[in-house]
Formats: structure tokens, sequence, C-alpha cells
């Protein structure tokens, strides 16, 4: 029985600490009322004949006095908390993106150059990473006890998370939110390796394309070039009748939509085109896309968005 | 009966012999009758809830489960948090020894509404009913919060029946905490202003308060959740253009606030304990008063602390945050000033204090516990682990059940007429303390170390602290079943109780014990501050 756990991410010794030191100021209130009772239990017991003196009528200033350093003391723990917090909620631009979908009750773990594996993940240490993940059916957490992160997994929408592994070795993948019979059977394992070791399991473990080509097939199958072109170029300059937005050099930058909003084109918007093209139509385009919702399973639009991201701005065509 | 006429013309026979038949229980409309048909039914559905914990704590003292099916397991933990949640947690103080004593300690007669009472105790019956039938005929797993899509697409037990009770209980909930307000304002003795009022009723006043704003909102969140499962009305399952993450936001808008409904009528119980047995006026008495109604309206805004890692936005969670850590002032002033009370009294330890004590003690471990999970990276670790499954039981179980003991124990000459068996009531407090820190330290370290709850199975590495975590329970169980039984035995062979045996303030002291049906013969009339025990000096001269 250990009662540490490892601190295998940039960020577990920060939370540690945070912990610690709440942990800290916990024992100093303990041992303060604890004390305090024991003491004024023992002196001012009904068998005691000590002298009380005057009682204290005005109490004014002592419930000011432990109001206001109660109120100090949680609000620097908040800035704390929230500080930290702030930090792993955003990912650092440049992360490796993987995609992760539950399902009950296992993780299926797609990588960009094609691999796929379920209930595991394996990540290079020293690299930022970030998860883009959503579910099939109901609300899983994707929770890595060594990596103090988690977060829940639902289904109908990407939700990320990132984090960058220190040290190598195997660790404990949990689903923390209840999904259904099999909630305790949905665990894997999440392995950090070395740069060269990640490299060697990457090529071991090669698909035959990667999720971007395995893309492409799809954005002509589902008949997306149709409309978008056949390498995503645009509507009206591949000979299609309908006028659509180009897709190439998409990914990343800002997309100004008919209702005025200017959003970035990262992976939950472009999903969001896809399922439900109406909230999110492009400014100055006709409203004539059909929205995919349930037709494309989650691998597949994983993949479709793939194959968009890797159209790059400069080879229009 | 002629024989007692004879003996005693002045006063009316008590309560409890104001009728022997069935017919005179079953139909009363005396709070005092209705209390103990509460306290009869809470008391099964705590042993109901009580043996489901039983067999889930028997589950884990393996890690591959020792039940062998996932299903069973799962279905038993929902078992135990809706029976203790709605049908032990959320009535047992108010029902049993809010509706024995509030009219009692307000020099009242009865409640301000005695049938409607009576109706919300029906209320509760037809809801236990239907929840047992939902909880026996198959079952439910989708825990006691009922997440939207696995409970209302996915789940395959008996969530409509299950939820019908719940609803059914909400109104039950209502129509009490209806009648306490009415009561405080409309039926106070002459004399007693609103700062004369013990903190028993103000607490339950703010209790009372959260219970008519919030319960219905649970009602109409379980109507679309069922909308959604019987009629596939898409409302939170996202397959059907719902949003999963709106029934969280309503199910925590109540379920936040009944936290506090649950723990606010344990801290009144304190506030009338402590005094009592310290022989001295409450410390900060309107600090005491103003922090439970802060609580109170802290309590709405404090909900979206259930989601940080839910797929929320940033500034929700630090706005979240923030208000959490405001709503743990007031409790904390509260601890400081029961502990203001004791400092130069006269401290006696009979039962009901040593219960009070272990409260002081296991609620601070809980409200400690409570600032790391309101710390947003930390809570981003902790939440959804056995430490969350740690920190609410030393909440909930440790405060508040300890409370409920407390109050029972120092009332219970009041209700029944007959003292407890002091030693045996000593006794009990100390196992139960020992025996819940036992149960439940030991899962604050699993939380750490990342074990999710809710879990049939779990790596072995686990094992140990399971299995002292359940050998905990044991001695908690123990330390449970104690009080049943000698509670039971002096209802028959305890010593008779005098109107008021522990020479505590408050009108409930000033009429007989077990007090006639009208309570008292007398309006009586207040015309001094609460708490107004003796100066020391006077005591001493006893002592």
């Amino acid at each position: 029985m250990s009662l540490w756990l490892p601190e295998a991410t940039t960020s577990a010794p920060e939370v540690d600490h945070l912990i610690i030191a709440m942990l800290l100021i916990s024992c100093a209130i303990l041992a303060l009322v604890f004390g305090l009772m024991l003491l004024y239990v023992f002196k001012y017991r009904a068998g005691s004949s000590i002298d009380r003196g005057a009682i204290a009528e005005k109490t004014w200033r002592l419930e000011i006095a432990w109001t206001v350093v109660t109120l100090l003391i949680f609000f620097g723990l908040f800035v704390w908390g929230a500080n930290l917090y702030l930090r792993l909620f955003q990912p650092p631009p440049g992360a490796m993106k993987i995609y992760v979908i539950g399902k009950q009750w296992m993780w299926k773990v797609e990588y960009p150059g094609g691999q796929r594996e379920i209930d595991a993940l394996h990540v290079p240490i020293g690299r930022p990473v970030e998860l883009v993940m959503t579910s099939e059916d109901v609300i899983h957490d994707f929770s890595v006890p060594a990596f103090r992160i988690k977060h829940d997994v639902l289904p109908g929408r990407y939700e990320t998370l990132w984090f960058q592994a220190d040290k190598t070795g195997t660790y404990h993948l949990f689903c923390t939110q209840l999904c259904g019979t099999g909630h305790s059977e949905m665990i894997g394992e999440v392995v950090v390796m070395s740069d060269p070791d990640y490299q060697k399991w990457l090529e071991q473990n090669g698909a035959s394309e990667t999720l971007a080509q395995a893309g492409q097939t799809l954005f002509m199958r589902y008949g997306c070039s149709g409309c978008h072109g056949g390498n995503g170029a645009g509507g009206n300059q591949s000979g299609s009748t309908v006028r659509a937005p180009a897709l190439a050099g998409l990914y990343g930058s800002p997309v100004t939509l008919a209702d005025g909003r200017i959003v970035t084109a990262d992976d939950r918007y472009i999903r969001d085109c896809i399922l439900a093209p109406d909230t999110q139509r492009v400014a100055s385009y006709p409203p004539v896309m059909p929205s995919f919702a349930g037709q494309i399973s989650e691998e597949d639009l994983l993949k479709i968005i793939a194959y968009i991201k890797s159209l790059a701005p400069e080879s229009p065509s | 009966m002629s024989a007692t006429a004879i003996e005693a013309p002045a006063f009316e026979p008590s309560y409890l012999k104001d009728g022997w038949t069935l017919r005179s229980w079953l139909l009363t409309t005396d709070h005092k009758r209705i209390a103990l048909l509460y306290l009869g039914t809470i008391t099964i559905f705590f042993f109901v809830g009580g043996i489901a914990a039983a067999l889930i704590r028997l589950n884990l003292i393996v890690p591959e489960g020792l039940i062998p099916s996932e299903e069973t397991y799962n279905r038993l933990f929902t078992m135990h948090g809706v029976v203790m949640v709605w049908f032990f947690l959320i009535p047992a103080v108010p029902t049993t020894l809010g509706n024995f004593i509030v009219p009692l300690m307000l020099g009242a007669r009865d409640l301000a509404f005695p049938k409607l009472n009576l109706a919300s105790w029906y209320l509760f019956v037809i809801a236990g009913i239907v929840v047992l039938y939902a909880l026996f005929a198959g079952g439910v797993d989708t825990g006691w919060t009922f997440y939207t899509p696995l409970s209302t697409a996915y789940s395959k037990g008996h969530v409509v029946a299950a939820i019908a009770g719940v609803f059914i209980a909400g109104f039950s909930s209502i129509a009490t905490g209806l009648n306490f307000i009415v009561s405080i304002h409309r039926l106070r003795a002459p004399g007693m202003t609103w700062y004369r009022l013990p903190v028993f009723l103000w607490s339950l006043y703010a209790t009372s308060v959260i219970l008519v704003l919030a319960t219905p909102v649970l009602a109409m969140t379980l109507l679309l959740l069922s909308f959604e499962r019987i009629f596939h009305i898409g409302v939170f399952d996202p397959a059907l253009g719902g949003d999963p993450l709106l029934f969280q936001h309503l199910f925590w808008f109540y379920s936040h606030p009944a936290v506090y409904i649950m723990i606010l009528p344990g801290f009144g119980v304190i506030s009338e304990i402590i005094p009592a047995f310290s022989s001295k006026r409450l410390f900060g008495y309107k600090f005491v008063v103003w922090c439970s109604i802060a609580i109170a309206v802290i309590s709405f805004l404090v909900w979206g602390h259930h989601m940080f890692v839910a797929g929320t936005s940033l500034y929700s969670a630090l706005v979240f945050s923030i208000l959490s850590y405001m709503v743990a002032v007031p409790s904390a002033i509260k601890v400081f000033n029961w502990i203001g009370t004791m400092h130069k009294g006269f401290i006696r330890f009979d039962a009901p204090m040593l219960y009070a004590l272990g409260f002081i003690g296991l609620f601070t471990v809980g409200g400690l516990t409570g600032l790391f999970v309101a710390a947003l990276a930390a809570d981003v670790h902790l939440t959804q682990t056995y430490f969350i499954v740690a920190h609410f039981h030393y909440v909930m179980v440790g405060g508040m059940v300890s409370a409920f003991f407390a109050g029972l124990h120092y009332w219970w000459p009041k209700i029944t007429g007959r003292m407890y068996p002091e030693m045996w009531g000593r006794a009990g407090a100390f196992i139960i303390f020992i025996g819940f820190n036992f149960t439940f330290f030991p899962q604050f370290i699993l939380g750490y170390l990342g074990m999710p709850r809710r879990y049939h199975s779990y790596p072995p590495e686990f094992e140990v602290l399971n299995v002292l975590s359940s050998a905990g329970a044991t001695i908690l169980a123990v330390g449970y079943l104690l009080p049943l039984g000698y509670l039971t035995w002096s209802l028959f062979h305890g010593e008779r109780a005098s109107a008021n045996p522990w020479g505590a303030t408050g009108l409930e002291w000033k009429t007989p014990s077990p007090p006639p049906t009208d309570n008292f013969d007398e309006t009586p009339v207040v015309n001094e501050p609460p708490y107004n025990y003796p100066p020391p000096e006077l005591v001493e001269r006893h002592v």
C-alpha cells in the first residue's frame, strides 16, 4: 500500500503543493478546534471550581476577527486554485492532438498518423498533448490520477484536456463518471514513453493510411466534395453549381458567421458545421448545406476533420 | 383512566394517552403524534439505506468485488443514495424533532396547518412505497443523481418509478416547509420576538425557505427527465437535440441547497445543546442566527461547483469557486461560536453533549475537506473519487446523523416521558464517533490516490484501505444498532422524566414530559432572551 501517488506531469507537483498547503491549514484548524474543545471540556467541566471570572458580554470584536481571518485564508486558496486551473484549462499552441472516443464501456484512441488502440493511450515524454474527446453514448470521464487531470467526455460535443508528461511509465486510466453497468471495467492505461521509444511505437503500430488520408476517402463518400470541391478548394472553382466556402487553410483561421460572430475554426467548430450547419453558417453563403447529424459516426467525423485540417492554405487546387 | 382523573384532575392526560386506537394515530392532527409517525417511517428507511450501505462495503473488501453482478452493485448504491438523501437525511430532523418541538418552542398548541401536516406524512409514505417498489421490483442503476442521457436513454431500470417517488416526496417537503414558515411567523407566544427565538427555530426557518424555493425546481427537472424517457422529447439527450449539462445545472440547483436542507437543522440542534450542557448563553447569538440565513441565501448560488470538470465555461468555474468559499464562511463562524459558548461554562457530559461534541469534530473535518474541492485545480484531481464520498459523508453522516442523535437524546425525555439509559447513551456516542472515522477516513486517502467512486471492482493496490473502511463500517453498524436497542428498551423501562431534566431554557421544558395534547395549560409568556442560563456564581452554589 503506497500512500503517495506518482507525479507524472509538469502540473502534478503544483496540484500537490496546493493540496499539501490545504492539508496543513486543515490540520492547524483541526488542532485549534479539538484543542480548545478538549481544553474547555476539562477546564470548565461542571465539577471544576476554577474561577471563571467575568464572561464577555460583547462578542462582536471576536466575531469580526475570525470572520475576516477566515475570509482572507479562503480568498488566498481561491486565487491559488483558480490560477492553476486557468493554466490547466488552456492548452498551449502547438500541442500534439490525440482523439479519444468514449463508449459503453471502452476507450477508443485515434492518433493523427492513423494508429488506433482501445483502452490505452501512448504519449511521448516532454511534449504537450491535447486530447480531443467525445462520447458515442452517455457521459464518461477521462481521468488519469498520476497526471492529476480529469474531464467529462460528453456525447454530441468535443471537450479537450491537455497535459505534458514528464515521467516515463504506465499509469491508470479510469472512467470516473457513472456510465452504466460496466462502469468499473472502463479502465485502461496511459503509457508515457521516451521520444525514440514513442517513434518506434508509432512505426510498429503504423496504419496503412493516416487519419487525414482516411478522411479524404470519407470526404468523397459523404459527398462533401460535391460542393466544397474535390480538395476543399471551394464551391465555384471546381465546376460545382453550388457555392460553398473553401476549406483549404480553414483550420485555425477566424471565420465571420452570418450572424456577425467571428469564431476560430477549431475541431469543435468544424464538427458543429457538419452536424448543425444552420447554427454556424458562414457570412455571404446561402444556407444550403444539409445536417449530417446521426449519419456520420464519431470516428469518421474525426477523420474528416483531420482531412480538412490537413488542407494547407498555400496549395489551392 | 378514572384513577388518573382523581389523582390529578387539573392536568390533561399526556398526548400519548389521548386515545389508544390505530385510528387515533393514523388520523391524528396532533403535531406530536405525527412526529412519531415520521420517526417510525424514517427509522425504517434508515435501516433500508443502511443495509444497502453494508452490502456496498461488503462488496469492496476484495478488489474484484464480492457481489458477482456489477448490475446489482450499481443498484445497491443507487438505492442507498436515493433512500438516504430523500427518505432519511432531508426529512430526519425537520419532520421528527422539528414537528414535535417547533410548536412547543413557540408556545403554540400545534403547527399552523395541522391537517396539512398529516397530509405531508401520507404523501411521504406514498412516496416511500413508490420508491421501494422501484428499488425492489428491479432497481435503478443511475446513481441518486440520475445523470442524463444515462437515465433517459440507456438505463434499463425502473427510473420513472423511482423518480415518481422522489417527486411525491418533494410535495411532502414543501408542505412541511410551508407549515414551519407560517407557524414561526404567526404562532409565537406573547413576548417571543424574533431575537428571542431559539436558534433551532431560526435554523428550521432557513431550512423551510430552501425547501419551499428549491424543491419545485427538482420537481420540474424530474418531470422533464420523465418526459424525455417516456415520450422521447429531447431536453437533455444530445441525440434528440438536448443538452446533457442542462440536467446537471437544474439538478444541482436543487441538490446543492438540499445539502443545507440536511445540515441546517443539525446546526439548530447543536445550538440548543451546547448552551444547555454548558449552562451558558449561546456565544454570538445574532451571528449564529444570521449565519443560518446567509447560508440559506448563498446556498442557491454555488451549484456550479459540482461541474468544474463537466465542461462548463472557465468563467463560471471561477465564479462558483469563490462563491463556494463564501458559503463556507458562515459555517466556520458557527463552529467558533459553539466553542466560544463552552468557554467558561459549566460543562456536563450527558449523551446529547457527547453527540454534539462529536458533531463539531466531524463536521469540521467535513467542512475543511470542502475547501479542497472548492479550490479549482485540486477539485480536478479529487472530484468523482472516494475523496468526495468521504467529504460528504463527514458532513452528512458524521455531522447530520450525529446531530440527529444528539437531538433525539436531548428531547427523548420530552417526547416519551422516559429517560434513556445514560451509560448506554454515552457508549453509543463514543462507538459512532470511532466507527465513523474508521470507516470514512481511509476514503480520503483512497480518493487522493485516485480510486473512482461507484466502482464495483478496483485495482489491487486499493485493497488495504478498502478493507480498513469496511472493518470500520461494522463498528459503525454496531453504533447505530445500539440506540435502536436502548431507546426502545427505555420506552418501557426507562426512568420517568421530569418536565425539565436538563435544567434547560426554552418553552418546551415548561410543560410536563410528555406534554398534554394541547401542549400548555395556559399560553406561556416570554420575557427574557433565549438561553438565559443563570450566571455562573448562582450555579456554583448548586454544585
